[in-house]
């Protein structure tokens, strides 16, 4: 337990030192939020109806940027086989990356998310349930996200081909999350569909690190 | 000791070598020599256990080594071709997560870096970044020591440094197996040719 908080003590150092990759997800997701307005018109029914999805996408989408990073950098200088020489199991520094990938890019977009909401007209009632889906939507799109960055390691345009690896894996997540900020703004209960991205969740927390962990072990060798 | 009993390994696609068998006793080296490409690389971090050998088996006191791979790292200090250094952290920074929370100070005085300890990496040329990499090994407490081309690129005030270091680490039982082109502070280490 000690290694692993050393794992993620050093990711989040590296994210605050370089505060301005960390940033970029998030001014990512704010902004092209704000163009949808902008470009379909600021008609309340029309953008409070559709508001659900942008936020959604724009979510996937700020997540996936980073991930190149997540375990490129580490690949490229050396220091991958010293995170597998740490002493913890690969899956274990896997879930590390993840954990660090959700504090530094999915919270924050999370906390971004209401204000965002609020600015593309959604129904207040829509908002709870809306949150409610993207606190285990972020946490899916880490632990997925994790798991193509690590399997695209050591492959040529490594960055063409991860959106090509993750964005499928993720079409669950999208679905059931704007389902249920959809149904709450329909006036019908979000409840099934938060169950099944819960569920969706406790899928991948416990196979994404082992795969992900497979993946790191073979691109050391 | 380590022992290694008919080892062989691929890179790729290609057999880099194979029936490989040595072993080191506590207190001994074994520098690893050969042409570019013999797989004196692939052959260390086949004892690190980052690399599965196609066959053959290595032994830590006489047990399977890679059966636990995680316990296995805990027993090895490597550094490899890369240095592993991030630019954007301070010198002392960089080692903090080698060293566990335990001071870095010695660490950096040993190969000389202590009055560079709160520049950026960044700044660091290419000789001062190997000794940043070779820095890690003196705060590990593992006995078995794995290095690729440690001295590569060092002036010789520093391979001076390292040969303390490394005369220290072996005074206490310690192992080491380096591969190497340049001469070595290795006193009677053992010699391996590959390739």
């Amino acid at each position: 337990m000690r290694r692993f908080a050393a794992v993620l003590g050093r990711e989040l150092r590296l994210s605050l030192r370089h505060g301005s990759d960390t940033l970029a997800a998030l001014l990512f997701f704010v902004l092209t939020a704000a163009l949808f307005p902008l470009a379909i018109g600021p008609a309340p029914e029309t953008l409070g109806r559709i508001a659900p999805g942008i936020v959604w996408v724009c979510a996937l989408l700020a997540a996936l940027l980073p991930l190149e990073k997540l375990f490129g950098a580490d690949f490229e200088d050396g220091s991958l086989d010293l995170l597998l020489l740490s002493g913890l199991p690969p899956a274990a520094v896997a879930m590390a990356k993840a954990a660090a990938h959700w504090l530094v890019t999915g919270l924050p977009l999370l906390l971004a998310a209401a204000p965002l909401a609020i600015m593309l007209r959604m129904p207040e009632a829509a908002i709870p349930a809306l949150l409610a889906g993207l606190l285990p939507g972020t946490l899916l799109l880490s632990l997925l996200g994790a798991t193509g960055a690590a399997l695209v390691l050591g492959a040529r345009r490594s960055g063409v081909l991860l959106p090509l690896l993750v964005l499928p894996l993720t079409t669950p997540v999208l679905i059931f999350g704007v389902a249920a900020a959809e149904a709450a703004s329909a006036g019908q209960n979000p409840r099934p569909h938060l169950l099944l991205l819960a569920a969706l969740l406790a899928a991948a927390l416990s196979l994404c690190p082992l795969a992900a962990g497979a993946a790191l072990r073979h691109a050391a060798e | 000791m380590i022992e290694a009993q008919a080892l062989a390994a691929f890179r790729g696609e290609r057999l880099v070598f194979r029936d490989l068998s040595f072993g080191v006793e506590r207190g001994g080296a074994l520098v690893l020599a050969g042409p570019n490409g013999s797989g004196k690389s692939t052959l260390l971090r086949v004892l690190a256990g980052l690399v599965r050998p196609a066959a053959g088996s290595l032994l830590w006191e006489g047990a399977d080594a890679l059966a636990d791979l995680p316990e296995h790292a805990r027993r090895l200090a490597y550094v490899g071709h890369l240095d592993a250094v991030k630019p954007g952290l301070t010198v002392a920074e960089n080692l903090s997560f080698a060293a566990r929370g335990s001071t870095v100070g010695p660490a950096l005085e040993a190969l000389g870096l202590a009055p560079l300890a709160g520049l950026p990496a960044r700044m660091l040329s290419a000789g001062q970044k190997r000794r940043l990499a070779l820095c890690r090994l003196a705060l590990s407490h593992a006995p078995l020591w794995l290095l690729d081309e440690p001295t590569l690129g060092l002036d010789s005030a520093a391979v001076e440094r390292f040969g303390a270091l490394l005369a220290r680490h072996r005074a206490g039982g310690g192992i080491v197996v380096a591969a190497t082109h340049l001469p070595l502070p290795l006193p009677d280490a053992g010699e391996l040719r590959l390739g």
